[in-house]
């Protein structure tokens, strides 16, 4: 986060863009194609090129660097070169304006919809879907059947058949804005409506807009010169590059150059218009950031020696990092985590956000988000999972390991009954499952809930969702299990029930348990263990019950002052000042040094080992509080 | 002072329902909140405390007139909000502000931070230009909104840093009741603290009036004197915080301190 966060130089919106598009390379591919096509085609009336309209039967079918005629001419003798920049000036013409006037018409319609109540919103659209009832093609057609044909006319078939298109996709943009916070904050200020819509509506919508403007544009470019091609649009002498097309059609066999060359502008104006649109929408985004190229992840050193070999731990991470592919090298989120678990134990990962929990997490089930790679060694009851392929570390998943989501109303299929995916999630693996379906919903207490299995994710509480979710997980008897903030989206009273399941699970079964979070007194209830990160590293391991009374690590301990206490309203509320540094940002010595109020100057010399501190805890800190006895 | 600053009476909203023509008749809708009466006085801090779905967001967003209620309304200062005059409704729009549980969806990602605090000062005030950046400067000095973030756009914000910009952003038309929507659940502890110690602070110096919505009991109990309990769009228990908290009456309250998980 704080790596964006400089504010960008420069104030001008303009002068944004452009250093923004400078970065994107498709874009700036869009741009070179179109200015090659669009430069002559706008310079035409400039260059001295015979007429376009000039018939020479004796010259006729002359090929390209004739005399005169640098790309030939015609089976009438008129001169290719003239006709095709001329015929390109009239399809962009009328590719442009009709997609301004649908875009324009469109966007009212759109706005009016979604902004103007139920009532308005359900005129209007039904108005559209009866457009968009009709085959769009025919509906030009029948239009400039009964307007007559021309240009002008097709122009105005095609804005018509591409207004409900428009209309919708605003509607549906606007809606989305509407429901937005920044809209309602824009009325707590006591702005109208008009000022809203412009003010905060607009801005947001624009991208959208002009992203599909820039890809209506190519079709409608070829739009017109598919009319132009059926003989309704261009009418002789003049000539779009869609007549042109139809003209040449004829001579397909014996000359055809006359049809390809107006063809090949047709594609080379839609792909550079698509090109530039495609990168428009990324560089008007103030969210969006040049992707940088990442680097295909090393290779992960499955090689790495545990030196803690022989332990009867179920699990146990020694060294585990992990990376992102970054401009100037790869940078570690994730340094030198080791630590072990037993089964039925209960450890807890707690730490701020952004300090490598989840990654920590995630790396354990082989699922880091694209571009990190990760180096270690993680070993499951023996076995190295780094060196395991991605069809062994998939079977593992589920029957080893097993996760358990956040929010499961988005880890669960919303399509599919709860049945179906749990039938799935049994077959999966070949071999059968630990459980039937009866047993698991009897594990989780969800027997007696009626027509369980019938029901759809959406009909079920939060709690009932997550237990659900447990389910699955425990399907295959997997003797790992991982539990991201998973009550976090829960009410006090589920997280109760939720998290007495969870210790019911380890206790009753010999599971273990890894429970990411952020809440202190959460993790006192349910674990054993506490491993507090920051920045990336375990800076205390301890029991959970000596953590909690007796921090040793100075971030540990504020964390511990941090978080307020039912029964203690007066407790002062320690303040942490800053940030944890991000991922690659150079920090001498101890990386809590900065925010450290006991920091002395050695810390900021040498970053500390994690090292034992008494029989049971271990922490990474020079100058760790020691007990107060 | 003897009218309260605001009161809700016999407020009730109800989503969907009415009349449809096939099969004809009168659907019922959900009922979110269900004849909720609620007062808050000057000054006061008042906690509302429910779990997911019992309606405290709905009530928060009818208080603060962001949403009308299907039944019942609302006293500023003891006048009916029908009967306040045009200067008198300017004023209770001033008076109330609202700072959202996600500070990131509540700043226009097309704004600067400059700008949208700019923005809101326009519309809440007839000041000038030199008026409303002297303004700007002071309410983000107290809520640590620097100049370095003005010139921000919401996405290079940290959680925190867009939560203060929130705060700073309720505060500047100068408020008398500021309704709070579980303003720090999205926050880690440290982030938390310094938010809530903030609003602490602030409340002491501006004598604002709080509606604080959460589920947190810990953190209820720091900022509100007065807790409210709501349950499926009722209030099930009202009473002061210490009352409350150590003798709590209904069934519900008494699962929800249960609940609370506590160190040691």
């Amino acid at each position: 986060m704080s790596g964006g966060a400089q504010p960008l130089p420069g104030t001008g919106a303009l002068a944004v863009a452009t250093r923004r598009l400078r970065r994107h390379p498709a874009a700036l591919a869009g741009l070179a194609l179109l200015a090659l096509v669009l430069l002559p085609v706008l310079a035409a009336p400039l260059l001295s090129l015979p007429d376009p309209a000039l018939t020479d039967p004796a010259r006729r079918m002359l090929p390209p660097l004739a005399i005169g005629h640098l790309l030939g001419t015609d089976h009438l003798g008129r001169d290719l070169l003239a006709r095709l920049l001329w015929g390109a000036r009239t399809s962009i013409a009328v590719g442009a304006l009709a997609t301004l006037t649908a875009a324009a018409v469109g966007s009212v319609l759109g706005l009016a919809a979604a902004w103007g109540g139920r009532r308005l919103d359900g005129l209007l659209m039904r108005g559209v879907d009866v457009l968009m009832a009709f085959p769009y093609l025919l509906l030009a057609l029948a239009i400039v059947a009964a307007l007559g044909p021309g240009l002008a006319n097709a122009m105005l078939a095609i804005a018509v058949a591409n207004v409900p298109f428009f209309a919708r996709a605003v509607r549906g943009t606007v809606l989305d804005i509407r429901h937005c916070d920044y809209i309602a904050a824009a009325r707590l200020a006591g702005h109208g409506e008009p000022r809203i819509v412009l003010r905060e509506v607009l801005p947001n919508l624009a991208p959208t807009l002009l992203l599909l403007m820039t890809t209506t544009l190519g079709w409608m470019v070829l739009e017109t010169a598919g009319l132009s091609f059926l003989g309704l649009g261009a009418q002789p002498p003049a000539a779009d590059l869609g007549s042109m097309l139809g003209e040449g059609r004829e001579f397909l066999t014996t000359y055809p150059l006359v049809a390809v060359l107006p063809g090949l502008l047709i594609l080379l104006l839609v792909v550079s218009i698509n090109l530039l649109g495609d990168g428009l929408r990324d560089v008007l985004d103030p969210r969006w950031s040049p992707r940088r190229s990442f680097s295909a992840p090393a290779p992960a050193d499955a090689r790495l020696q545990s030196q803690l070999e022989g332990g009867a731990s179920l699990l146990a991470v020694q060294d585990l990092g992990v990376r992102f592919a970054g401009a100037a090298g790869p940078v570690p989120a994730v340094a030198g985590v080791s630590f072990r678990l037993n089964a039925g134990e209960c450890v807890a990962v707690v730490g701020e956000s952004g300090c490598g929990k989840t990654l920590t997490a995630l790396s354990l089930l082989g699922l880091l988000p694209e571009g990190a790679s990760q180096v270690g060694s993680v070993r499951l009851a023996g076995r190295e999972l780094m060196a395991l392929d991605g069809a062994a570390l998939r079977d593992l998943r589920g029957r080893r390991i097993a996760y358990v989501p956040q929010e499961p109303l988005t880890a669960l299929d919303p399509l599919f009954r709860v049945g179906v995916q749990m039938d799935e999630t049994l077959r999966a693996h070949g071999a059968g499952p630990a459980y039937t379906a009866a047993e698991l919903i009897r594990m989780v207490g969800l027997d007696g809930v009626p027509g369980l299995m019938r029901r759809y994710p959406h009909e079920f509480s939060g709690g009932q969702r997550q237990r659900v979710a447990i389910a699955l997980a425990l399907a295959h008897g997997p003797d790992l299990l991982i539990a991201d903030e998973a009550t976090t989206a829960l009410d006090v009273t589920v997280q109760r029930e939720i998290l007495a399941l969870l210790r019911r699970l380890c206790d009753e079964q010999a599971r273990a348990l890894l429970f990411v979070s952020h809440d202190l007194a959460l993790v006192a209830e349910l674990c054993e263990r506490v491993l507090v990160m920051y920045a990336g590293r375990i800076v205390e391991d301890a029991p959970a019950a000596a953590l909690l009374h007796r921090p040793a690590h100075p971030y540990s301990a504020a964390l511990l002052g941090a978080t307020p206490e039912l029964g203690r309203p007066d407790k002062p509320l320690a303040v942490l000042a800053g940030e944890p540094p991000a991922p690659g940002e150079r920090v001498d010595g101890c990386r809590f040094a900065p925010r450290c109020p006991r920091a002395q100057r050695e810390c900021r010399a040498v970053e500390p080992a994690l090292d034992a501190l008494g029989e049971h805890r271990l922490v990474r800190c020079l100058f760790p509080i020691q007990e107060a006895s | 002072m003897s009218e309260p600053l605001l009161a809700l009476e016999a407020v009730s909203k109800t989503y969907g329902g009415g009349y449809r023509l096939w099969p004809f008749g009168h659907r019922a809708g959900f009922t979110a909140v269900a004849g909720v009466d609620l007062v808050i006085e000057s000054g006061a801090a008042v906690g509302l405390v429910g779990e997911s779905g019992s309606g405290k967001t709905t009530l928060a967003r009818i208080a603060a007139g962001l949403l009308p209620a299907s039944a019942g309304g609302l006293r500023w200062c003891g006048r009916a909000l029908m009967q306040l005059s045009r200067a008198e409704r300017a004023e209770y729009r001033r008076g109330v502000q609202y700072i959202f549980q996600n500070p990131m969806t509540a700043l226009n990602p097309h704004r600067r931070v400059g700008a949208a605090l700019d923005d809101t000062l326009q519309g809440l005030t007839r000041m000038d230009r030199a008026r409303r950046r002297a303004r700007i400067e002071e309410i983000g000095a107290q809520t640590g909104v620097g100049a370095a973030l003005l010139g921000r756009f919401p996405h290079q914000l940290s959680g925190g840093q867009a939560q203060r910009v929130a705060i700073a952003r309720a505060l500047l038309g100068a408020p008398r009741l500021v309704i709070l929507d579980e303003p720090v659940s999205a926050l880690d502890v440290s982030l938390q603290a310094q938010i809530l110690n903030l609003l602490a602070d602030l409340r002491a110096r501006h004598g604002l009036a709080y509606l604080f919505i959460s589920h947190d009991l810990a953190v209820m109990e720091r900022l509100c004197e007065q807790i409210h309990v709501m349950q499926a769009g009722r209030i099930v228990e009202s009473g002061p915080r210490d009352v409350l908290l150590r003798r709590p009456e209904a069934p519900y309250t008494r699962r929800l301190l249960a609940a609370v998980p506590r160190i040691g």
